[in-house]
């Protein structure tokens, strides 16, 4: 564990004087016609620079899509997608935002080892990239082995994905998400196929990770207790077609230690959320 | 180890049996020279004419490596441009599956109008016939890159080039080395097809030239030479593709043969 200074949140919860993400009466439709789906309905939503936000929902309410705006992985139908006041995907954007991503689905690439898997990013996105010849051997190599260090993989640097458990796979896929220090990082239900314990571990090293770094988290999960131990924020969405039922602010102080999830108020919280959910998925069917 | 000495005698035994018990039938049913030559008298004729069928033998295997490298050049850069693009991919494949059943025997006078008989339409017959395997090898391997690591990619405003070389071209390369030993023995099938219609040199022209003066053991020499060839290349196509993509060999048999 690093020293207990390093777990004071970097960034405080809110400043809203500075969003980093803005989303402005989003819509998405896919499709034309009848076979026409509507993922979003009018969805808005403003994410401040450091903060640790949730996002829950029914499934198909469209987290995933929301996600996929804020990456420019695609296109809204109507309204704005605001990243650090700029339209995504703004080509005219000189430096854009550094993000990192993490799926449920590692993808660990299986012919590299696991520390060339963590520095894929250093060799593509700049301005790490300018230097990736040079720095590959030193600089970047120990910067893969010290994050590698921190989520508790030490010395599994020249393993093959194989050779890792899910969790261990699941641990370097967040190091390859975070090497290039993004400024917004977006996951998408990382520890959805992760035993309970091994999930319960990965929410500490989230944590930590969180807390040392300042990067602004965005995490789509199902598990409302995976939620409400790590975000500052919990956004409900309403079932398909999505948009922001509640916004719930998440008090409890930080470092949360594990046993919080056994604590009354986390308990309750947990509740109010789940009912939110159930009443969103009873309204839609 | 047991197991390894079981997994090398076997075929070599079950090989043997064959030529023994060839050898048998022939001798014991007085089977005349003419019809089906001894295994022994094949031997013999391999042996005794060995300087004769040396430049026949280097003519085949020189236009199959040269056909075979053009074909795989092609075959590549075919490959990753239908598989980078669903729309390439969905558009090209039927053309390809229908140029590919065209028999290949029946392209060699067209070679032959245009290039004359010799030494270039073999090598253009052992490339074309050994393409398609590559094609569709190398398109699959880009094309069944995962979404998601895909998207991670593009999250990191990868570039197309970026993706080709870092995911695409060494997540191919398995299906890739795979189809490389199909594709050698289909171009060897290709030049000696191409040699016997249209060519003065080479095992297929010779073994044509035998039958014609009914010198049926040479014939057969010539099929053993083809048979040593055709399984030699593939042995070292097999162990280069276990050298260079051995990160995929715990998943075997990755190739979409035709
Ligand atoms: N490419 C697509 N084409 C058509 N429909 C889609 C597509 N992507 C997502 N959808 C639909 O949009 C809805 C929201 O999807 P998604 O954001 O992935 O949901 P989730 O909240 O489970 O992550 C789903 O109902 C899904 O069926
Ligand atoms: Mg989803």
């Amino acid at each position: 564990m690093t020293a207990e200074t390093a777990l004071v949140p970097a960034a405080p919860a809110a400043s809203p004087a500075r969003p980093l993400i803005t989303l402005d009466g989003v819509t998405v439709r896919f499709g034309r016609g009848t076979a026409a789906v509507q993922a979003l309905a009018e969805t808005s939503l403003t994410v401040a620079a450091g903060d640790f936000i949730a996002l829950v929902g029914p499934s198909g309410c469209g987290k995933s899509t929301i996600l996929r705006l804020v990456s420019d992985l695609m296109r809204p139908s109507s309204g704005r997608v605001l990243v650090a006041g700029r339209e995504a995907g703004d080509a005219a954007a000189a430096e854009p935002v550094r993000i990192g991503m993490a799926y449920q689905n590692a993808t660990l690439l299986p012919w590299l080892t696991i520390r060339q898997n963590v520095m894929l990013p250093l060799k593509i996105v700049p301005p790490f990239r300018a230097e990736w010849r040079r720095k590959r051997r030193t600089e970047y190599r120990d910067r893969a082995d010290a994050l590698l260090a921190q989520v508790g993989l030490k010395g599994f640097g020249d393993k093959y994905p194989w050779q890792l458990s899910g969790g261990m796979m699941q641990r370097a896929n967040l190091c390859r998400a975070l090497i290039h220090d993004p400024t917004l990082l977006l996951l998408d239900e990382p520890f959805g196929a992760l035993d309970q314990f091994t999930r319960e571990e990965l929410w500490a090293v989230m944590q930590e990770l969180w807390a040392t770094r300042g990067t602004t988290v965005l995490l789509v999960t199902h598990d409302l207790r995976e939620a409400a131990y790590l975000a500052n924020r919990i956004c409900v969405m309403s079932a398909r077609p999505g948009r922001i039922l509640e916004d719930c602010p998440v008090d409890f102080p930080r470092p949360r230690p594990l046993d919080l999830t056994f604590a009354p108020d986390f308990t309750a919280l947990v509740q109010r959320l789940r009912a939110l959910i159930v009443a969103a998925r009873a309204a839609a069917a | 180890m047991l197991d390894l000495i079981r997994a090398k005698a076997a075929p070599a035994a079950l090989i043997l049996s064959v030529f023994l018990v060839w050898e048998a039938v022939c001798a014991a049913g007085g089977v005349s020279d003419i019809l089906l030559p001894r295994p022994s008298a094949v031997l013999y004729e391999l042996y005794d004419r060995w300087w004769a069928l040396w430049p026949h033998t280097w003519q085949t295997l020189y236009t199959t490596l040269v056909g075979f490298a053009i074909g795989t050049a092609v075959g590549v850069l075919l490959g990753v441009l239908i598989g980078s693009s669903r729309l390439a991919y969905d558009t090209a494949y039927p053309l390809l599956v229908g140029i590919s059943s065209i028999p290949k025997v029946a392209v060699v006078p067209i070679f032959v109008l245009w290039f004359g008989a010799g030494t270039v339409p073999a090598v253009l017959t052992a490339a074309i016939i050994c393409i398609f395997p590559i094609v569709v090898n190398v398109a699959t391997g880009i094309a069944t890159v995962e979404p998601e690591l895909e998207d991670v990619m593009k999250t990191l405003r990868a570039s197309k080039l970026d993706i080709l070389w870092n995911v695409q071209l060494p997540r191919a390369m398995p299906y890739f080395f795979a189809s490389l030993k199909v594709a050698v023995t289909l171009a060897f099938v290709g030049s000696v097809v191409a040699e016997t219609v249209a060519s003065n040199r080479g095992v297929g022209n010779m073994m044509m030239v035998a039958s014609s003066s009914f010198n049926v053991p040479l014939v057969f020499a010539g099929l053993f030479i083809l048979a040593g060839l055709g399984v030699a290349l593939y042995l070292i196509f097999s162990a280069v593709e276990r050298r260079v993509a051995g990160w995929a060999m715990r998943k075997t048999d990755l190739a979409v043969t035709t």
